[in-house]
């Protein structure tokens, strides 16, 4: 593995080493603008973030409710691209050296812009992950080999769905940590009962040793606490979206949107501390 | 034993067109299951159930049974003489799919997915529908099975085919129109999958075209075969030959892919698919993948796809709701790669022009969607022999259109 991608093992041997669960952010680059999103994203982990999700805009995110779909469209029509999406990341590790940051998304740019030559330039912009949504293992050859052969983590989704045996196809070629879909569903919708989050975790923890983020319809610093004593992160997505579309809606000014959603960030980031349950 | 079944069942040579998919569900590098994890139980289990079904004598003998009593088949091939003196050259026959029960070639296909869903223990329908025509037939067979039914429909889609929206309600289906992105077929599809992924215990997902994830395209595609299969026996029995041109429209391309499967592996037979040239490929706005895009992976599948410098899907232009799409099916990208079939487009005017032909001459309002096949037929007719011999499928009719058609020709109803 690249030196790229040890940050990710790291952070989650820190994480261990604090007694705590990690806090997940996602939020998508360029969304509600450029400078903005930059600014969001410099500022997330002295915010309270362990790890760092950035999604690639896409125009037909099929997997995404409603909150994630409007920051893709409100980024695209702010001209991000993926391309962009990288200098963002560029910018970031000039200021942020150890915390991990995983690209989120569709395959669809990706394979426009070229998988080699993105895989590149993701790694010489230190990206440490990728998540794509629609690249299950039936398709590894598309962009898993590549992407673990340059030494970037492959970071699988594992879900309701997935059964004992499932599991073990999808665990095959992940690497990082595991993203546990907590619900049949899309993002930013229901919430899962956390009995079937343990049974789940349980089953995915009985066939990897790797750490497991549990993600999907966590929006409060209370989902944050429960998820953090059973898992080893917790993904807040759609709920910091709506924290900027709340924002736009009132017509606040850009510091004052990157200030706000920060202060959440804290706010879920204490859920994650064990003196705080 | 019936045509709809015999095609369900060929043996095919090793170096036949018609082998494909692959196991993997590819078509040469097109097709492929590009889902969210979520999905993907649900579709190797669709995979393995459509396996066990597609050659058995009980579900074969059902399927024949509804195609024929129920949906009217064989529709007739039709020798349309008033068109072909008209444009003066090659002999031009229609393949009337457009006297199905509801109107179009789509109640091959959803017909064949109830009954599998219905084997599978599914207790609720979703589809997505552009012009409505699947929505249609989707609602139709769901009332006939007596299954709950949700079609996703964009808004825009809505407006210009408020017809088929009412009949689908009176079919007893709910119309859930979309908002997001253009509010088109592309965006109907992207919410009926979201759907499908939030009731993966109970739900079955009725795709309307030869697209989506691998089985889709090859099982669409099967339950539309019975077209072409119908067609070459009709010509058989009409001409005592095949035809030296085949011709069909194509948004998806299942209508065309129907048509032109049976007959992959006869050489003598040209295959022309239309795509829809919108305002003209040069304006951007059309509805044109093969002409107009290039490769890319969208709704669980790699297919030439409408998409801007950074890959983001672009918004597709036609006339026609029903070709408004920015992909079209794996398979007619394999078959545009390697040549065996030609794909060319026609803009929104020429289809408007071959709509009215086709009123005048054969006294058959046709579908939008066809009459994109008939504007090409228009073109090329006239440059062949009276001795050659075109098959046009007329896959739709055109009263879901009559508001439409009436608004880009001024008049006010």
């Amino acid at each position: 593995m690249s030196g790229s991608s040890q940050r990710l093992e790291k952070r989650f041997a820190k994480l261990k080493s604090e007694g705590r669960a990690g806090l997940i952010t996602f939020t998508t680059a360029g969304d509600p603008d450029a400078d903005t999103a930059q600014k969001i994203l410099n500022g997330l982990s002295a915010a309270g973030a362990d790890i760092i999700e950035l999604g690639m805009p896409f125009s037909d995110p099929m997997a995404d409710g409603p909150a994630i779909q409007l920051a893709g469209l409100r980024a695209l029509k702010n001209g991000m691209t993926l391309s962009k999406t990288l200098d963002m990341v560029t910018q970031f590790r000039q200021l942020d050296e150890q915390t991990p940051i995983v690209l989120m998304g569709y395959y669809n740019p990706i394979h426009y812009y070229g998988n080699q030559r993105f895989l590149d330039d993701a790694i010489g912009a230190g990206v440490d992950g990728l998540i794509i949504v629609d690249l299950p293992p039936e398709e590894d050859d598309e962009l898993c080999h590549p992407c673990l052969t340059a030494g970037l983590n492959w970071i699988r989704l594992t879900t309701p769905t997935s059964d004992q045996k499932r599991l073990a196809i999808i665990l095959k070629n992940s690497s990082g940590f595991i993203y546990h879909v907590s619900i049949a569903g899309i993002t930013g919708t229901r919430s899962a009962q956390q009995s079937e989050v343990n049974t789940a975790l349980n089953r995915i923890r009985s066939q990897t040793s790797l750490p497991i983020a549990v993600g999907f319809g966590i929006k409060t610093k209370q989902q944050v606490r429960e998820i953090s004593s059973i898992a080893d992160a917790a993904v807040v997505g759609s709920a910091l979206i709506d924290v900027i579309a709340k924002g736009l809606e009132q017509n606040l000014q850009s510091d004052q949107i990157v200030n706000n959603l920060h202060e959440f960030v804290t706010e879920l980031a204490s859920g994650t501390n064990p003196e705080t349950y | 034993m019936t045509n709809v079944s015999k095609n369900l069942m060929d043996n095919l040579e090793p170096e036949s067109f018609r082998s494909g998919p692959d196991d993997s569900g590819h078509f040469g590098i097109f097709g492929g299951r590009f889902v969210a994890e979520t999905l993907m139980p649900l579709i190797l289990d669709l995979e393995t159930t459509y396996n066990k079904y597609r050659n058995d004598a009980d579900f074969l003998e059902e399927l024949d049974y509804y195609a024929r009593d129920y949906v009217g088949r064989p529709s007739p091939l039709y020798f349309a003489e008033h068109l072909t003196q008209e444009l003066g050259g090659a002999k031009v026959y229609f393949k009337r799919d457009e006297l199905n029960h509801t109107g179009a070639h789509k109640i091959n296909n959803t017909l064949g997915q109830i009954l599998l869903a219905k084997r599978m223990g599914k207790r609720r329908i979703i589809a997505e529908t552009g012009a409505g025509q699947h929505g249609v037939a989707t609602a139709t067979v769901c009332a006939l099975f007596d299954l709950p039914c949700v079609v996703y429909m964009g808004e825009t889609d809505i407006k210009r085919q408020a017809p088929n929206v009412f009949r689908m309600k009176l079919l007893g289906a709910e119309v859930i129109p979309v908002a997001s992105g253009t509010a088109t077929l592309k965006d109907a599809m992207n919410e009926a999958l979201r759907d499908w992924v939030s009731n993966v215990e109970d739900t079955f997902y009725i795709i309307g075209t030869v697209a989506g994830p691998h089985p889709y395209p090859q099982m669409v595609r099967d339950f539309q075969c019975v077209i072409g299969r119908e067609a070459r026996q009709q010509i058989l029995e009409k001409e005592n030959r095949l035809p030296d041109i085949l011709l069909a429209c194509i948004g998806g391309g299942s209508n065309a892919i129907g048509l032109f499967h049976p007959f992959l592996d006869d050489e003598t037979v040209s295959l022309i698919g239309v795509e829809a040239a919108g305002h003209g490929i040069d304006t951007g706005k059309h509805a044109a993948s093969l002409s107009g895009g290039q490769p890319g992976v969208l709704h669980g599948n790699r297919t030439y796809l409408l998409q801007n410098n950074d890959g983001q899907i672009c918004d597709a232009h036609s006339i026609s709701a029903g070709l408004d799409y920015p992909g079209i099916g794996p398979e007619h990208s394999w078959l545009h790669e390697i040549g065996r079939v030609q794909y060319v487009s026609v803009t929104d005017q020429e289809a408007l022009d071959a709509f009215q032909l086709c009123c005048r001459t054969e006294g058959i309002i046709p579908a939008l969607e066809p009459a994109h096949a008939l504007a090409q037929v228009a073109k090329i007719a006239p440059t062949m022999s009276q001795d050659k011999i075109i098959v046009m499928n007329l896959c739709g009719r055109g009263d879901k259109d009559v508001f439409t058609v009436a608004e880009a020709l001024g008049v006010k109803l």
